[in-house]
């Protein structure tokens, strides 16, 4: 298994974007897939990557809703922002989040969530403090951004790279 | 590309989806001049690269999906690595930006972490 698939994932990944690019798949076309998805993994051992562990299907599927929801609600939040429809007064600052997830590639996704989402900007995380540093567009409404973060991505994030 | 193998709720409905995702691109784009701060410029063009993104690759996949007669996931991909790859510009000029305000001491500088 790991001497002929190091990288599972990656060569799945690989073999399914040769597909997708390659529609609609004739037999050349998956033996060329399966080649690829083969080859180019053994490649990146000369640059030995972190081993990726995911477990928690049921964790990522739900995340991925979480994750899909929160970017329609805060593009509509910001574009009526812009709009200037937005009524009351509107206070942006800065928000420091404490982190407990410390796994370089949950940290990783972490940062793609908040900046999938607008209305929040991946600014600084301190590997020391473990402490990471986001802005926030708006952050009148009351809402606990600390906790926000935390129960809706950090929690299911820690389950799936655990 | 023959004209007329597309019903017109189809066309009716890839227009809404191209349009829909251009107008977010556009307000983000907006949102460059009417916003006033630095870092309060940097969320508006997420926009652009979120829904307007993912608006215009669903209308795109749609007609490509209905004109070749089989899904067309192609555009996704498009998707995917603009969504993983953004972060990564963003990320620096967040940080770029925190870096020279607190050395230049600027009011509205980040707090230390």
């Amino acid at each position: 298994m790991s001497r002929i698939l190091p990288y599972p994932l990656l060569s799945a990944a690989l073999t399914l974007t040769w597909l997708v690019l390659n529609a609609p798949p004739t037999p050349g076309n998956v033996l060329l897939a399966l080649l690829v998805g083969l080859t180019v993994p053994a490649v990146m051992g000369a640059l030995q990557p972190r081993p990726v562990r995911v477990r928690a299907p049921a964790t990522i599927v739900r995340l991925l809703g979480i994750v899909l929801y929160d970017m329609v609600r805060s593009n509509l939040d910001v574009a009526r922002v812009i709009l200037g429809l937005r009524r009351g007064e509107r206070r942006t600052g800065f928000v420091t989040v404490p982190l407990d997830l410390r796994e370089p590639y949950g940290l990783t996704v972490l940062a793609i969530i908040l900046t999938a989402t607008p209305g929040t900007l991946w600014v600084q995380y301190d590997s020391d403090t473990r402490c990471l540093l986001m802005h926030v567009l708006d952050y009148t409404e009351g809402s606990d951004w600390e906790r926000r973060v935390k129960d809706r991505y950090e929690r299911p994030l820690m389950e799936i790279f655990s | 590309m023959n004209e007329g193998a597309l019903p017109a709720w189809a066309a009716w409905l890839v227009v809404l989806l191209a349009v829909s995702g251009a107008g977010f691109s556009l307000t983000g784009a907006f949102g460059l001049i009417r916003l006033k701060t630095f870092y309060e410029r940097v969320h508006a063009p997420t926009l652009g690269a979120t829904l307007g993104t993912a608006l215009i690759l669903c209308g795109s996949m749609l007609l490509l999906s209905l004109l070749e007669g089989r899904l067309v996931l192609r555009d996704a991909l498009i998707g995917i690595f603009l969504t993983v790859t953004t972060p990564v510009t963003l990320l620096l000029l967040a940080r770029t930006a925190a870096h020279r305000d607190r050395y230049e001491g600027n009011p509205g500088a980040p707090p230390e972490v």
